[in-house]
């Protein structure tokens, strides 16, 4: 098992002639992932390249297809419609690519979508190794495994994953929530589905500075997950105070948010934090060590 | 800036007080002459905390508006928040009103719970962080279901919860109604009233008021283009914009070792792995996703443009972005005559990353192979170019 994503998940790509949901539609393909077809208003009854037929709305591609799935790749002024759209087609899990999406925009989806899982906005999407990628990680970094991975950012990710798989620490789904200020799938919500995944023995949450995710994430670890090990990691800590690098979340402001309070929730609920990347590995591996010897 | 906030206010029916924007002492001098009676000179800055700084200023007559308005202006306000300050280019005349008493209100997004909160207090005119520090049970929060929009009830159960004087409880729900509307309509971050006073004659005005919107949702109010978030707030932010980033993709910071990552959360890891080496990032700069070469060269200018980069990391995990396109940049830039070379260590890994490899070989460069030695090569690089 895995959380959310199998070989038989069927993925549409809403904005699938685009270039970037052209580019990454091959790319997921190349991956394994069943991506059945894709939404383009106006080319409907044609096909991409490689043979996925394009549909007008997601009605019409839900129908024709069986989709249970899907990606979005449409500009941010179109993504709360995307989004509304996927949920009245009855799309179990809709994974938003797109960043700078209004927070208003997503304040309103989040409240009226209800049984719709969304993942994102302004996130690489999920990928469960050797059954499914949705998403736009780089798919030859994973590996198929135990371990189940959260994070905030991207690239960190990947940074992180490689160090796993080249330490031969597998991955059972690694999901990048995403950086904005509202995302429809928080951490707490996927340690949830890893608590009663028997796939997923430990878990690592690739945090960064500003909000209060980690904060909670370290809660729920303390109080719900005492037989899954936990490793975290916090980027900028670095950071000056204040200042806002990139990622709308990843701004500290007064004593919320800060590397201090996250250190401090971590400890509190038993879960180490590497202060590099490259840590992780060896830390994951004590602490399954320690778990099998007790 | 106030003066915009309050012009929103009016927009959506919250009183405030009768006033008039001012860029000269001559125009201030004007109002007073032509308005008889006592005024607040207001500082329009953005900075909190402007009445503490010497920015808010009472005049009883043309005379005295004149002279305290050619002090304020050009002034530089600064406290300890803004220790670089903020410059008075202009002053907000207002009714002086007869205060018996300031309450806080505001409604911001509550991240974690996923719906707008308000936040009210009988405390008003206080640093509204400071009242949560120190007297946590003054702040009274409601959230607001945003597919139901503020009813009145939730207006009375803030007022009654906070305690607000008896005054306030007539007008306070249609008040925080039509700042409810007010945040939705313009999709802000923030609305902010601080404080909203109860005047002597039994009126309860907005006596400041606080937008912050949102500039992903600006697009939808082309009438607020103006709108000071819309524009770069420092050299950084200007700097990221004139080649074409986002403006919180760049940041200078104090250290010697210039930063370009490709991601926010790459770039602060990589400022993080330097300092664990015992360097310190001279900037963080995230080119985002699926950079070109163009923007690649443009960075590498911009971060060598900082004479205090003693050497460069590129570290570039692709994704979305792609290896050739990043090796492209480098080459490019680096064949430029305008552009100051520095010991430069690259580590290129992910989508097309032989490809990326092969353009840097044909040029003689040779990539690191992870983010940990690159660090500490970019951290010995520097230590030796300065000595």
């Amino acid at each position: 098992m895995s959380i959310w994503l199998d070989k038989n998940s069927k993925v549409l790509v809403q904005g699938i002639t685009g270039r970037e949901g052209l580019f990454h539609t091959q790319r997921m393909l190349a991956y394994g992932t069943q991506i059945v077809g894709g939404t383009s208003p106006g080319k409907g009854g044609t096909k991409i390249e490689s043979g996925q037929p394009v549909f007008n709305t997601v009605r019409d591609a839900v129908a024709a297809t069986g989709a249970t799935v899907s990606i979005i790749f449409v500009p941010p002024a179109a993504a709360a419609d995307a989004l509304y759209e996927a949920h009245d087609a009855q799309i179990e899990l809709a994974v938003c690519i797109t960043e700078g999406i209004p927070a208003h925009d997503m304040l309103r989806v989040v409240a009226t979508t209800a049984g719709m899982r969304i993942i994102g906005p302004n996130c690489p999407g999920l990928v469960s190794p050797g059954r499914a990628l949705v998403g736009i990680m780089p798919g030859q970094i994973f590996k198929e495994g135990r371990i189940g991975m959260i994070s905030r950012s991207g690239t960190l990710t990947y940074e992180i994953v490689d160090g796993l798989t080249k330490a031969g620490l597998g991955q059972s789904t690694c999901v990048g929530v995403g950086g904005d200020p509202i995302i429809g799938t928080t951490f707490v919500d996927c340690l949830k589905a890893f608590a009663s995944d028997p796939e997923t023995d430990a878990i690592v949450v690739c945090g960064e500075i500003g909000g209060s995710d980690e904060e909670d994430a370290a809660d729920f670890i303390r109080q719900h997950l005492p037989n899954k090990p936990a490793v975290a990691f916090i980027g900028g800590r670095s950071a000056p105070k204040g200042k806002r690098l990139g990622h709308a979340g990843a701004i500290i402001s007064g004593n919320s948010g800060t590397p201090e309070s996250k250190l401090a929730a971590f400890k509190a609920a038993g879960v180490p934090v590497a202060d590099r990347p490259s840590e992780i590995p060896g830390l994951l591996k004590a602490r399954l060590a320690t778990l099998i010897a007790s | 800036m106030e003066f915009q906030g309050k012009e929103l206010f009016r927009r959506a029916g919250i009183p405030t007080p009768r006033g008039q924007l001012a860029k000269t002492p001559d125009e201030v001098a004007a109002f007073v002459t032509a308005n008889p009676g006592s005024w607040v000179l207001k500082s329009q800055v953005l900075m909190g905390g402007r009445g503490k700084a010497g920015g808010i200023k009472f005049a009883d007559n043309a005379e005295d508006a004149r002279k305290l308005a050619t002090e304020l202006f050009g002034k530089i306000l600064k406290n300890e928040q803004n220790p670089e300050g903020e410059e008075v280019k202009a002053l907000l005349i207002e009714e002086k009103v007869d205060i018996a008493s300031e309450a806080y209100a505001s409604i911001t997004i509550d991240r974690a719970v996923k719906e707008p909160v308000a936040i009210v207090s009988a405390k008003g005119g206080m640093d509204v962080e400071e009242v949560a520090a120190t007297d946590p049970g003054a702040l009274s929060q409601l959230w607001i279901d945003p597919a139901i929009g503020f009813q009145s009830f939730e207006g009375r159960l803030l007022a009654f919860s906070a305690n607000l004087p008896e005054g306030y409880r007539k007008t306070f729900p249609s008040i925080m109604g039509a700042l409810y509307a007010l945040f939705m309509d313009y999709g802000a971050q923030l609305v902010e009233i601080n404080p909203l006073v109860l005047t002597k004659d039994g009126r309860v005005i907005a006596s400041d008021a606080k937008v912050e919107l949102d500039d992903n949702g600006l697009y939808k109010h082309p009438e607020l283009a103006d709108w000071k978030n819309d524009t770069p707030k420092d050299e950084d932010q200007a700097a990221a914009v004139a080649i074409g980033l986002g403006m919180s993709n760049y940041a200078k910071l104090d250290g010697d070792i210039g930063v370009i990552a490709n991601g926010a959360g790459l770039g602060m890891g990589t400022m993080d792995a330097i300092r664990t080496a015992g360097g310190s990032a001279a900037n963080f700069l995230d080119i985002g996703g699926g950079a070109q070469a163009e923007l690649v060269k443009k960075s590498y200018q911009l971060v060598t443009g900082d004479p205090k980069v003693k050497a460069l990391f590129i570290n570039i995990f692709g994704g979305i972005t792609r290896g050739d396109q990043v090796a492209k940049g480098i080459v490019e830039a680096l064949s430029g005559n305008d552009i100051r070379k520095v010991p430069l260590v690259i580590r290129l890994t992910g989508t097309n990353e032989k490809e990326g490899r092969e353009i840097l070989a044909a040029a003689g460069m040779n990539p690191v192979e992870t983010m940990d030695e690159g660090a500490k090569r970019a951290v010995e690089l520097a230590a030796a170019g300065g000595a």
